[in-house]
């Protein structure tokens, strides 16, 4: 499956069936990460219910220090 | 007691701290402590999927702290606005510090893009605290908007240059009706002091904090200075005067003429 994540496509040879499951391919910590999925924010409770579809585009955002 | 009140809370810390720009994560937590803070700010940003760093929330204890996520990066209103909703979505507080800087030498606060950008948040439910240019008009603009607070700047960012917009801080203080916060550019707990002796509510300090072999020493006197500048306004200082005037009597000098 072909996703582009933060401006980089990727392709996943591993099924990958919802966003939860991308996140842990990825050594992602759900509660460390905010999802954009194709534009739209998702929120925490329906990571684990959203599905992904070839093309989909991905931004993987967290916390970091600034001012 | 004297609080610090902002939209529905209350602090008793004046000064704000960032998070950006520390050598490790143990010193940011160090300067944290010893700041008295109870505000932090930090940032957003992409995850680097090949090297994921380890959270940064996990070093913050969110029952001391308020997590006060900025905009920083964002070039125009829309930017902004997504970035606040992104905020808002890891589950903070709906609190922002919204950040519009298309200028990337100076990282001057865009007013226009600013202030489509309050008017945004505060009708989505935000809490808004925007960083500005020093411009007395524009902060009562951002105030009619809602915002819960005006952070103008002292200097630009991370120039540690101290309270280069003196006067016109002063007029926006004489006008606010909503806490002033002197943000960017101070370098020194002088200039912290400066600025909470005009009359500034709060102040916010990330990089003269980082930018320190001992940040929690820095930490510590950034709050003094805070609490001095402060102290200092709330019993009124004195006139300046052009000429000396004496403290000591001008009578019964060791002479004879009068």
């Amino acid at each position: 499956m072909e996703l582009k994540i933060n401006g980089t496509q990727k392709t996943f040879t591993d099924e990958i069936l919802t966003v939860t499951q991308l996140l842990e391919q990825l050594n992602l910590s759900v509660d460390q990460v905010v999802v954009e999925l194709n534009r739209d924010i998702l929120a925490p409770g329906v990571l684990s219910t959203t599905g992904l579809n070839n093309g989909d585009e991905l931004e993987l955002i967290q916390f970091v220090g600034g001012g | 007691m004297d609080l610090l009140k902002i939209a529905d809370r209350t602090f008793s810390s004046r000064l704000m701290v960032g998070t950006g720009k520390f050598s490790s994560n143990a010193a940011m937590v160090a300067a944290m402590e010893h700041s008295g803070s109870e505000i932090v700010t930090v940032a957003l940003r992409r995850v680097d999927i090949d090297n994921p760093q380890d959270s940064l929330l996990s070093h913050i204890d969110r029952s001391r702290y308020l997590l006060l996520p900025n905009t920083s990066g964002a070039r125009d209103a829309e930017e902004a606005v997504r970035l606040a909703r992104l905020a808002r979505a890891s589950g903070c507080d709906p609190w922002v510090k919204l950040e519009v800087t298309p200028d990337p030498y100076y990282l001057l606060p865009d007013p226009i893009e600013t202030l489509k950008a309050a008017e945004i948040l505060v009708k989505e439910g935000f809490v808004v605290l925007p960083y500005m240019p020093a411009d007395p008009v524009l902060a009562r603009h951002l105030e009619e908007v809602g915002c819960a607070t005006v952070m103008p700047l002292g200097a630009p960012i991370g120039t540690n240059r101290g309270v280069r917009t003196r006067d016109l801080i002063s007029i926006i203080i004489e006008q606010a009706n909503i806490p002033v916060v002197v943000d960017a550019g101070l370098g020194a707990p002088s200039h912290a002091a400066e600025a909470m002796e005009m009359g500034a509510d709060a102040v916010l300090v990330n990089t003269a904090l980082a930018d320190t072999p001992d940040p929690a020493a820095m930490a510590r006197a950034f709050r003094k200075g805070v609490e001095a500048g402060r102290e200092a306004w709330l019993a009124g200082l004195g006139p300046q005067r052009r000429q000396a005037e004496a403290s000591s009597p001008l009578t019964g000098f060791l002479r004879n003429d009068s």
